[in-house]
């Protein structure tokens, strides 16, 4: 296993009185895909948003615990969360391109935290994101014309690449091919693929195929907790823990 | 096969739902003959305002016009030209000394009794005026032309002269107020309340406290706006800087709710997409929550703002229910607006301004429905965005 | 293990095991039957074993069509994709078995003509055989992995047997050469019994396999790495 990117260490959390985690220990590699798996409510989407704290933005939301990345905890007071976000990408479920031109997503993030300015210097960085997200070909004719006119899986491509033009170091990716044919989620496994080579990638995903299929290593969650960690050829065919068996063979519940 | 014969039970089912789809339908009816009688009636008694009667008479433009205007015209015509217009003589001729020494044949507005004698409705014309009418009309001296002085002069005593123009500047300059009052701190608020306010028990008191104003009686904003603008702060009465305010506080809960419900219709996915990628608070708000909500909020206040156009009661209360012959010139000048004007002219005795009464509701109904069809335009021009 | 929330998975399971077995069942009568009828020299029961391998055959292939169908409709995974894997040698292993049967029952009637004074061992290592394979067949329908051991242990024991026939006969031969046809008939059943026994072993290690995910078979990575390579290794 290559160098930890992120470290998650007794990581405990609340929704107000429930408990929705219960001290999750995990270790994320760095430039590898790591899936989180397990039947809803498990607590793995959770546990992705605990990695760029979009559980700030709920009140009731207590954490215990630490996430390192690269050493330092992200959940110091020191870190400033939008800092974070600029190295901590997140692609959603549902394609959620702004109302805007395809030009305009791209270019939002790389303004806001100040990584391009207007003009030659943005045009390129676009370019070449778009290139990365294997979407220029399909939209260099259209950059003016509004995301959301793209097809479902050009969205969530182009949400990708919304992500990617901050150079992140790690993408976080909540179900992403959920809302897509099978045509278009091949096309997102082909692209994580290829963005292995660059970042680290998490992705939670309820396609236990797509786990077996794109990532390196996969982490079985049930009720909060972590129920098995490995390699995924190994989680895939001889688990260790009976309950991650009987999910993955479908034996569950 | 047996069950697919209809049986007992299903025909009554059927039943159930023809009857209650005959109610539905019947409600629907008598609610839009309500409303057609409405518009009909409104549309008979008011279209006649539109056209006003007028004489071709020689003017005498001299000194004795200038003393006394009545000697303006020739004598057997003094009782059926108006005698509003004839007053406005000397001041025409001071203005244009030009016209002095000359005598010009020129179609001048008959008296209000005139009028109304020629549109057929009772009057108060001597038979003997009757007959002289009869006359001209064979000479074709007498007509009924649009009525441009009804939108061009203000209200006046005398029926022939009286129009909106005073009464719709005053609206006009009452909603600017309402507008630049309610728009920003209505919007402010309700961005607050649905994006920063955290969610404990006093943002949840205000949300109920603003969702009762909205249903406050309006004449208790306007005892509200008597008390602290007029008593308190001072603000000259009846000026439409005082009644821009009190009905900014009416329109103010309607602002609010709006605009919450139009970001609260903006996916949430938006805003979780802009904290995504680093955005603050205050950026995922401005960048992209707002320009997505921004329709809605319009077509709400579009709505609130029609709603304090048709306002009447809490206008009364400040002093706005008033006889304001001149256009206003500012916001502290005393102002009325049209409903006020509407209701002045709905209790005057006269028949002529009965027929004004129906005219100006008809431009008051017309301006209401056209700011709800534009708020509709601009909420179906931009809805679909997402 | 608890049943799949898809409860035509399990029947699907069931009955792919149940083909298994029955075809493990047929495969084990047709090397008692083969043996037997040698040690009998009885050519009905010998002709009715090679026709009985037909059936043998048509359900392996049934067998192949049970599990491509799970394969592509059910995507097992874990212990079910191990099951599917294990099966689909198993079954290999099975139809081999029934062919080596078939071919100790065509010695029987080679031999008929002129049939071998002694037998030598030949019924012992039958039985001793066919109780491998019926420990094997035992071992997967339980998923009983320690028997499994036990029939991996016990398969030096038969190549013992073998080498210890193979040179009886050797001795037979060279003592009388018109013994030589029989002999070689004689020796070549006990080879096939051997590979059969060979036979039961992979599914032995099969089971292990399925049951435990770790696979036992004697593979050497490194050497077969540095082959690939193109290394000489000695």
């Amino acid at each position: 296993m290559s160098k930890s990117k992120i470290s998650i260490n007794q990581l405990k959390l609340w929704y107000g009185e429930s408990q929705a985690l219960h001290g999750i220990d995990l270790g994320i590699a760095e430039k590898k895909i790591t899936s989180f798996i397990g039947p809803s409510g498990c607590g793995k989407s959770t546990l992705l948003r605990c990695l760029n704290r979009m559980n700030d933005h709920i009140s009731s939301c207590r954490i215990e615990g630490n996430v390192l990345m690269d050493d330092i905890d992200i959940y110091d007071p020191s870190v400033d969360v939008v800092q974070l976000r600029s190295h901590v990408g997140m692609v959603f479920q549902k394609p959620n391109p702004f109302p805007k031109s395809i030009y305009e997503n791209v270019a939002y993030a790389p303004r806001i935290h100040g990584i391009a300015s207007k003009g030659a210097e943005m045009d390129e960085l676009v370019e070449n994101v778009l290139k990365k997200a294997s979407l220029w070909n399909e939209v260099k004719d259209k950059l003016h014309e509004p995301g959301t006119a793209l097809s479902g899986g050009q969205q969530q491509r182009l949400c990708i690449a919304r992500t990617i033009a901050v150079k992140p170091e790690v993408i976080l990716m909540d179900e992403p091919c959920s809302a897509l044919d099978p045509i278009a989620s091949a096309k997102i496994e082909e692209l994580m693929d290829e963005l292995k080579k660059e970042y680290t990638i998490i992705i939670v995903t309820h396609s236990m195929q797509q786990a077996a299929r794109v990532s390196d290593f996969t982490a079985f969650f049930y009720m909060g907790n972590l129920i098995e960690f490995g390699n995924t050829g190994d989680i895939f065919t001889k688990p260790k823990q009976q309950q991650t068996e009987d999910y993955i063979t479908g034996r569950f519940g | 096969m047996n069950k697919i014969v209809s049986t007992k039970a299903l025909k009554r089912r059927y039943r159930k739902e023809k009857i209650f789809k005959g109610a539905a339908v019947f409600a629907l009816l008598l609610a839009a003959s309500f409303l057609v009688f409405f518009f009909s009636n409104m549309i008979g008694k008011g279209m006649s305002a539109f056209s006003q009667a007028e004489i071709l008479v020689d003017v005498h433009y001299n000194e004795a016009s200038v003393k006394s205007y009545r000697k303006a015209v020739d004598k057997p015509y003094r009782k059926i030209v108006s005698r509003g217009w004839l007053r406005t003589l000397p001041l025409y001729m001071e203005d244009n000394p030009e016209v002095m020494r000359t005598t010009r044949q020129e179609w001048v507005l008959a008296t209000a009794d005139v009028d109304q004698y020629l549109k057929g409705y009772t009057n108060r014309l001597k038979d003997k005026h009757k007959q002289q009418i009869d006359k001209l009309q064979e000479e074709g001296r007498v007509k009924l032309a649009f009525n441009t002085g009804f939108f061009t002069r203000g209200d006046s005593k005398m029926a022939e002269l009286a129009g909106i123009k005073s009464a719709v500047i005053g609206s006009i300059l009452v909603l600017l107020v309402t507008l630049a009052i309610a728009l920003p701190i209505g919007v402010m608020t309700a961005i607050y309340l649905e994006e920063f306010a955290p969610d404990n028990r006093i943002t949840q008191l205000v949300e109920v406290n603003i969702n009762n104003l909205a249903a406050i009686p309006s004449i208790l904003f306007g005892l509200l706006g008597l008390a602290i603008f007029i008593n308190f702060f001072g603000v000259p009465r009846s000026s439409a800087l005082v009644g821009g305010l009190t009905l900014a506080l009416m329109t103010l809960p309607v602002i609010i709710i709006t605009t919450r419900a139009a970001l609260r219709a903006v996916p949430s996915s938006i805003r979780e997409a802009a904290y995504g990628l680093g955005a603050s608070r205050w950026q995922a708000v401005f960048h992209h929550v707002l320009p997505l909500a921004f329709p809605g909020i319009l077509t709400g206040t579009i709505i609130g703002l029609a709603q304090a156009m048709g306002e009447t009661a809490p206008l009364l209360v400040i002093g706005m229910m008033a006889y304001i012959p001149d256009a206003p010139t500012s916001f502290t000048d005393a102002a009325t607006v049209l409903p006020a004007q509407i209701f002045t002219w709905a209790g005057e005795s006269i028949r002529a301004y009965e027929e004004r009464t129906a005219a100006a509701i008809l431009v008051l109904v017309t301006i209401l429905l056209s700011m709800n069809a534009f708020a509709i335009w601009l909420r179906k021009r931009f809805e679909t965005r997402w | 293990m608890q049943q799949h929330t898809m409860k035509r998975f399990d029947e699907e399971l069931d009955a792919l095991r149940e083909h298994v077995l029955a075809m493990g069942g047929l495969v084990e009568r047709a090397v008692g039957n083969a043996v037997r009828s040698m040690l009998e020299q009885n050519e009905k029961l010998a002709k009715k074993t090679i026709k009985r391998d037909r059936a043998i055959n048509a359900l392996e292939v049934q067998c192949d069509e049970m599990t491509r169908d799970i394969l592509v409709r059910r995507q097992p995974a874990a212990g079910d994709l191990r099951f599917i894997m294990g099966i689909i040698k198993l079954v290999t292993d099975l139809e081999r078995m029934g062919d080596l049967s078939t071919g100790i029952a065509k010695g029987t009637l080679y031999s008929l003509e002129n049939p071998p004074r002694v037998f030598s061992n030949l019924d012992i290592m039958a039985e001793k055989v066919i109780r491998q394979v019926n420990r094997a067949l035992d071992a997967f329908s339980r998923g009983d992995t320690e028997l499994a051991m036990t029939v991996i242990e016990k398969d030096e024991g038969i190549d013992v047997l073998y080498k210890r026939m193979y040179r009886e006969m050797l001795t037979y031969m060279m003592e009388d050469p018109h013994s030589i046809s029989s002999s070689i008939i004689l020796s070549n059943m006990a080879k096939n019994l051997e590979r059969i026994s060979d036979h039961a072993t992979n599914i032995a290690e099969m089971v292990i396999y399925i049951e435990q995910g770790h696979d036992i078979r004697h593979v050497d990575h490194e050497a077969a790495a540095r082959i690939l390579a193109g290394e000489d290794i000695d």
